[in-house]
This record gives C-alpha cells, structure tokens and sequence, in this order.
C-alpha cells in the first residue's frame, strides 16, 4: 500500500507549522491589555508581591526569553504552569481533552447522518417540493449562529419536553453519550447545511455523469447506480470539504462547550483568556493546531482510501 | 438458421431493431425543440449499420432513445416506435422492463471510456456487478467469467487487470473492457456511440478490429455512430446519413460512397479529408526562417520518496530541432503523449524549457518575463477548444481586444476599429463583438481564436489540434482561412494533430514524434507518401480509408514494447540520430 507511505513523512512537515504556531499564539497572547500579576493578586497587591509573582511565573523576562524558556519546557514536556489552576497546562488539559474530542466526533458523525440523506433526498428529486425545502432549509441552517440554536434546541428538547439534560457532561458513557446529543447538534446543523449542498452539488453531478449513464445501460436499477456509482464519487470532495472546515468546528466549540457548560477544553479557553493565564491560553491554541493539522492527515488518509487515483506520495 | 444462410455464411437479412417514425422532443428554455423526427431504420442480424452524421444531427440521440436512457425530464419519445425482433415494443417501457433489456438484449459503448466507467471501483468488480445483475452466474463463479471476458477482448495481462482501477489502463484498455462489460449477458445488438473518437488512430484501429472479430464470433449486431466517414468506410454494411435530427440518406456503403444521392451527403463525403487527395503545395523559398529551434528539451521532475524529493524525470521532449520558413506549415504528428503539445507550449514559454527557440531571429531561451514580454507577440496559439479557450463571461470583442490592450498596442477608436477588422478577417460580422462566446457555433468560436491570435500580428502561430473538435465541413472552411491568411501574412504555422488526413492537406513539412523525439521528418510528400520509419508506417497503416471499397490492411505490429518516458535522474534517454535518406528527408536510426 505505497499510496499510503505519505503517513509516514507527514509528521516530518508538522515540525514548521507547530513552530509557527507556537510563535504566533505566544506573542498574540501577550499582546493581550491586561497584568497577569495583578489579576491573580486583585487590584490592591503591593508592588513587592506583584513583583515577586512576575518573577515566579518569568513574566518580567524580555519576550524571547519567556519564549525560549517555553520551548525548554516543551522539550521537558511541560507547556508551563497555569496561573489560576497552579498545574502545569498539558496536565490540565489532558483532563479537558476528552469531553472536546467526543464532541467534535459527535458533531462530525451527526452531521453527516443528517446530510447524506438530504442531500441524496434532494439530488434524486432535483427541482421538485423535496429538493426546494432540503434547500432552504439548508440555507437557512448556514444563517443561524450555533449560540442561538444551543439554546433553542435547549428550550425545546430539554425544558418543554425533558428528553434530554440541559448542560453538564456526566460520568458513564450513556450519560456522556446522552449530554452530547444537544451540544453535538448545534454544531451539526450549521456543519451539516454546508455538507448537503457540496453533497448535492456533487450528487446532481454524478447522477448526469457518463459512469452512471453508463451504468443504468448496463441494466443496474437506480438505487444502485446511485448508492455504488455515484455516492463514493461525490463523497470524496466532501471529505475535503469537511477537513477545511474543522478549524470552524474547534471554534464552534468554544462557544457550545460555554453554552452547555461542558467542561472541554473551549471552556478553559474561555476561562483562560479572562484570566490572563497566559500557558493556559497557549496551550489550548496549540492543543488546537495540533488536531487541526491531525484531523487534516485523517481526511487525506480518507481521501486515499475512498479515491484510487489519488497518490499523495 | 437455414441451410442456405448457412451455406452463405450469412444469414438473409432478418430484422432486430425496427425503428419506425421516431420523434424525440427535448424542452430548451425557448420551447419544445425536435432534435430527432420521423426516423426510420431497421438493423439485420449479424451487420453493422452505421448512423452518421455532424454534431447535432441527433445520432445519439437516437442511441439513448433505443436503449430508453433520454437524459430526463428534458427528453422525451414524442411518437414513433422502437421494436425488437420478437414484437418487444421498446418505447414507452417501465423502467424496471427496460432494464431487463439493456445489457442482455441490448448493449452500449461510449465515446469516453474513463468517464464510463467508475474511477473508484476495480475493474473486476465492474464486470461482476454486470453479471450478478442480470443472473449471468453465481457470486463464487463471478470472478471466473470476468477473467473470461477480459481474456475475450484480448486485453493483456487479464488476471492484473481485474485488481486495478480503470486509471491504471489505457484509453485503448478502458474501451476493451468497456467492450467486455457490454457483451457480458451476450445481448443481441451492441450500439457503439463513437467509441473510438477518444483514442489514437493505431488504437481505433485495434479497437475496430475487436469489434469486427467479435461480431463475427457472436453473432452481434452493431448500430455504430460516428462522425468519422473513415470508420464508417470500414465498418459499415450500411449507412443511414443523418442532418438536423432527418434521414438524409440510407444506403450500402458501397452505393453510398460511389453515388451519394443527396446533396448532403455528397457535400459531407467531399469534406473529409482523405490521405494523398490533396493538391501538391508550392515549393517555398526556404532562405531565412521565423522559427529556428534546436536542441529543445522539456523535462518534468517527477517527485516522490520519504522527502518528497525529484527521483526521476519525465522527458516530454528530447533534443527536437526544427525550423520552419515565412509561409510555411510544419505539422507534427503522434500519439497522444509524444511530446508534441509540449513542443506547443515551450514555443509560447508556457513551460520551463531547455535549448533554444528563436522567432524571427530572437532568442527565447533564458529571458526574464519582463524581457521576454514584448517579443512574445512573435508567437500566438490556437487551442484545440475554443469553448474552453474562450472566457464565457466576457464578450468575444473584449476577448480579441485584450492582447492588443494588454501589449499597450491600441486604445479608444483604434482598438475598436482593430477589433473590428480582425472580426472581418476572420469572416464574422464585425457587430457580433459584443456577443458571449456562448452565442456562436463551434466553428465561430474557432473563428474568434483565431482572430485573438492575429491581434498581435504574430509572425508564427501554434495551432494545437486546432480543427480537431469540429466538424468536417467546418473544418474544411476553418482550414480554408488559415490557409489565406497564412498566405497574405507570410505566417509560419506550427500544426500539431494527430489527424494524418487533415496534416496531409496542410502540410509543407511533417515531423512525425514518438516518446519526445522526432523519429522522422521531411516533406509531406516524402513522409506520408514514402515512409520510412516503421512507427510512421505504423501509424499511417492505423489510418482509416474513407473508401468502402479499399480494405484497410492490419495495423503493422509495434516493434518492441512501448517506452517510457519516465527515467531516473541519472538515466539520460538515448537520443536517436537522424540521418537524411533523401534531401530534406530525416530518419532515426537506432540509440546512439
């Protein structure tokens, strides 16, 4: 399996791209208005004491000193300890990563368990009623902010019809599952409306191509020319699609997590940022750019297992 | 089978298909349009009927009609019938009947067989799929019976092929298995709707000779359609000439092509070029030359291993020295990856290049793009598409104005009258500029590339498979004008084709190319006329003869395997030196 070798050297091209994520995060963060000391201390620390934590945290080191005594602790596996969790960022984070992660996978499996089949709905009845209402719908769930839609579905399947919980994460993996249906569907809905037009589109495409024209002269019923001949081929532009649109996703959970108060990794960013807790903030953009740069190397391993032609080697 | 069909070796003519009066209608935004009225024809066992004619005469059309695969809602059988040997009536069918027709009574070719067949599934399961569906076979006997099929369409290495996708095989073997899926369920008639438009002519070739062969042992019959008079000379028993959705004509070949009735058709079979018909080119006074190249090597890194670094190259073109004098055509000529595009877009720099490419005396080679800007107007291009070579959203006028705006060369009144002249020269009407490519036929569309490429008043012009996408009769009239123009502004014509018939009417020089090299070059004359090199034989033994009652011999065998221009960084391809058998007449000898 050669065409699969690029799995292997992949990692060697995220060296640069972490480095110059690190730069970037760590010197935005400082620029940040705002005293780290003073919001640990409040407004009233004596000059002595707000001296005495910059010097235990390094914040009165030049700026590329502070830096290069962060990459010393990368190289030590330490991100540097949190100024109001008094841990050391990575081990903080390894407890928020989990609730994140499930919700991303939520997010991305629920999406396309609602977009295949819309899109395929639409595509097989392209310019009737069903076509027109998958489209506006679908138009429609670009337009609504997922802040907005948090709270709606939160009203409706929480509050008025008590089906599911209304925030929180919970402890067995039923609870979990159950917690991140909501959250998971916020996100969906304006993933999924991006996800069944490119669908769509590449549906239509495909059910006017030469392959499907071909195949139904071959005699092959329609459910088969569409669900073996022209549904792989329109999946594979969407896997893209899907990969490009990740960074969107981390962010939107940054705002779900706050919304139902899941304790991911959004949360502590959101956390981080109003307490000027400088590794914190870092370490979550970086734990970020990390998993955008993985999930991209998954979606091009999808797009060289779904598409024989590509050769990423 | 009677005793006496039998004796024959052919059956007295028994009819499969009826088609009796057919009307397709197809809905445009303007209205219901026919594109397909009142036909009538009936297909014989064992023959091959031939549906000819341009585009738009409505040939496929009437392919998809048969097999009931009308792109829907748009078309739509507005009368007539369509009935199978048995009394089968064909139109107004469930889809879940015709289903059971298609394949296993009825089969069908296509023009593209990548687009055909489906990038993302193997070969193997491809051909399966076709046989569990109709019940040809169990799933364990499935991949038997494909290894059969393959090994019937004489596609090479057929056991390999089963595991690959349809990327990893040739245009040639991609319409074999097409072929092979078609004939599957043994259907009674194969229609073939240009199956060899898309392949080089040694290739159609082959793949015509399969088609006959398998014919002959099955029993198939064959409605082919074609724009190619060359193919229906060769595969024909009858010809059924179409125009504008009518029968112009229905006739034996043979009558056909000694005695067309209809003036139609004596125009069409005028129109088609025919290899040695063309009169003989004055002799030119060759004493200065506008394209002077030598030694051009064009070669793209191949990249790959643990750090992605250049491993091999792809010599696309090796060592080609040609020149060409005011007023001349040299044409060259090959299979479809010889290199000779490539030679098209190192004249223009459009690719990084080696060697040296002189117009009208000044060096290409090695300028800046700054430097390199205003000689650049020397050499202009024609495209084989002018649907893609045009822009769509922008009209034709602003399309011919852009060099001459771009180069600074006129504005205001100027560049409208210019405009306005070249749109005359090429023989539109000089109002028409401000209309979208959209708007002209495909030979207007021609027309306005070409009036684009003479804005700049280019010394020399590339045309790369320039009259390829059109029709014959337009053809004719769009090489009609190079030629004036040629003649009145002393143009040095670069023809790449790969058409031999038309390179024989344009041509004063031929360079015939094979893997980047030119392997023979010389008058037309002394090239197509007295080849000497066994791949021009070759090529020239692939081309079909416009003429029913000349047999083409078989295509002579490709001597040794087929090269690959692709070679590690420190494997120099071996050039292959030409010596001259005649004056002006080069011929490559073995590896140096």
């Amino acid at each position: 399996m050669h065409r699969f070798r690029f799995i292997l050297y992949r990692p060697i091209q995220f060296i640069p791209v972490l480095f110059g994520i690190s730069v970037i995060t760590f010197v935005l963060v400082r620029l940040i208005p705002g005293d780290p000391a003073r919001i640990i201390l409040g407004t009233r620390a004596s000059p002595t004491a707000l001296a005495n934590i910059r010097a235990q945290y390094g914040l009165d080191e030049p700026m590329w000193v502070q830096y290069l005594f962060f990459l010393k602790n990368l190289g030590a596996g330490e991100m540097g300890r949190s100024t109001l969790y008094k841990i050391d960022v990575l081990k903080l984070i390894a407890t928020r990563i989990e609730p994140t992660l499930a919700l991303v996978a939520a997010a991305v499996i629920l999406s396309l368990l609602i977009a295949v089949p819309f899109a395929a709905l639409s595509a097989r009845r392209q310019g009737r009623p069903t076509d027109h209402v998958v489209r506006i719908v679908s138009t429609a769930g670009i337009g609504f902010p997922p802040f907005w839609l948090g709270v709606m579905l939160i009203i409706l399947f929480s509050v008025k019809l008590g089906w599911l919980p209304v925030s929180g994460y919970g402890n067995t993996l039923g609870e979990k599952i159950q917690h991140l249906i909501l959250p998971g569907l916020t996100i969906a809905l304006s993933l999924s409306a991006v996800l069944t037009r490119s669908l769509r589109a590449g549906m239509i495409a495909g059910l006017k191509s030469d392959v499907a024209t071909a195949a139904r002269a071959r005699g092959m019923p329609e459910n088969i020319v569409f669900w073996r001949h022209v549904v792989p081929n329109a999946l594979v532009p969407t896997v893209n699609l899907l990969a490009i649109n990740i960074g969107w996703l981390i962010g939107g959970t940054v705002v779900v997590e706050s919304v139902f108060a899941i304790p991911g990794m959004g949360q502590l960013l959101v956390r981080g940022i109003f307490t000027r807790d400088y590794m914190v903030v870092q370490g979550v953009a970086m734990t970020f750019a990390v998993a955008t740069v993985l999930i991209n190397l998954l979606a091009d391993i999808l797009t060289v297992a779904l598409d024989p032609r590509v050769d990423l080697s | 089978m009677s005793a006496a069909a039998e004796i024959s070796g052919r059956e007295a003519s028994r009819p499969v298909l009826t088609v009796k009066g057919l009307t397709i209608q197809v809905a445009t935004p303007e209205g219901a349009k026919i594109v397909v009225e009142d036909l009538g024809f009936t297909l014989n066992h064992g023959e091959t009927l031939c549906l000819a004619g341009e585009s738009g005469s409505g040939k496929s059309m009437t392919a998809l009609a048969i097999m009931g695969l009308l792109p829907k809602p748009m078309a739509r059988i507005a009368s007539g019938s369509i009935t199978l040997a048995d009394g089968t009536e064909l139109t107004g069918r469930s889809e879940r009947a015709m289903r059971k027709i298609r394949a296993q009574r009825i089969s069908m070719i296509f023009q593209e067989p990548m687009s055909s067949l489906n990038p993302v599934m193997t070969i193997g399961k491809q051909l399966e799929e076709v046989l569990l569906e109709h019940g040809m076979c169990s799933r364990s006997e499935a991949p038997a019976r494909a290894l059969d099929l393959l090994r019937d369409v004489q596609l090479t290495e057929a056991e390999k092929r089963l595991a690959q996708y349809p990327h990893e095989l040739s245009g040639g073997m991609r319409q074999r298995v097409m072929i092979a899926i078609a004939l599957a369920c043994n259907p009674e008639i194969l229609i073939a709707d240009e199956p060899t438009t898309a392949l080089d002519v040694t290739v159609q070739a082959e793949v015509l000779e399969l088609i006959r062969a398998l014919q002959r042992e099955h029993g198939t019959t064959v409605l082919m359609i074609t724009h190619d008079m060359g193919v229906v000379a060769e595969m024909a028993d009858r010809v059924v000439v179409m125009r504008n959705g009518k029968q112009e004509e229905a006739a034996p070949v043979r009558e056909l092509f000694a005695a067309p009735k209809t003036a139609y058709a004596r125009e069409l079979l005028a129109a088609v070029p025919r290899i040695g018909a063309a009169p003989t080119r004055p002799e030119l006074e060759r004493t200065r030359h506008t394209v002077d190249v030598e030694d051009l090597c064009v070669r793209f890194p191949m990249r790959g291993g643990l750090l992605n670094r250049v491993n091999a190259r792809l010599h696309a073109v090796e060592g080609v020295n040609f020149r060409i004098a005011p007023g001349e055509t040299l044409a060259l000529v090959g299979e479809s990856g010889c290199g000779k595009s490539t030679i098209g877009k190192a004249m223009l720099s459009l690719v990084p290049y080696e060697g040296s490419i002189r117009i009208e005396g000044q060096q290409m080679a090695g300028l800046s793009p700054h430097a390199l800007k205003p000689i650049r107007r020397n050499v202009q291009m024609i495209f084989q598409d002018p649907g893609a070579s045009l822009d769509a959203r922008m009209t034709v006028g602003k399309q011919v104005a852009e060099p001459l705006v771009v180069h600074g060369l006129a504005s205001g009144s100027e560049l409208q009258d210019r405009v306005e002249w070249l749109f005359r020269r090429v023989g539109l009407p000089a109002d028409h500029i401000d209309r979208f490519p959209h708007e002209f036929s495909g030979g207007q569309r021609q027309r306005i590339c070409i009036a684009r490429a003479l804005a700049l008043r280019p010394k020399a012009i590339v045309a790369d498979e320039s009259v390829s996408a059109l029709d014959v009769s337009v053809q004719a009239r769009v090489l009609e004008l190079l030629r004036e123009l040629q003649e009145e502004e002393g143009l040095a014509y670069l023809f790449i084709s790969h058409d031999m018939a038309v390179i024989d009417q344009v041509a004063d020089r031929v360079a015939v190319m094979n893997l980047g090299q030119i392997v023979e070059s010389g008058s037309r004359d002394q090239v197509l006329r007295d080849p000497q090199h066994a791949y021009t034989r070759r090529l020239l033994s692939a081309v079909p003869f416009p003429d029913p009652t000349r047999q083409r011999p078989p295509v002579i065998a490709r001597e040794g395997p087929v090269g690959s221009p692709v070679r590690p960084l420190d494997d120099p391809a071996p050039r292959f030196p030409l010596a001259e058998v005649a004056p002006g007449h080069w011929v490559a000898g073995d590896a140096a």
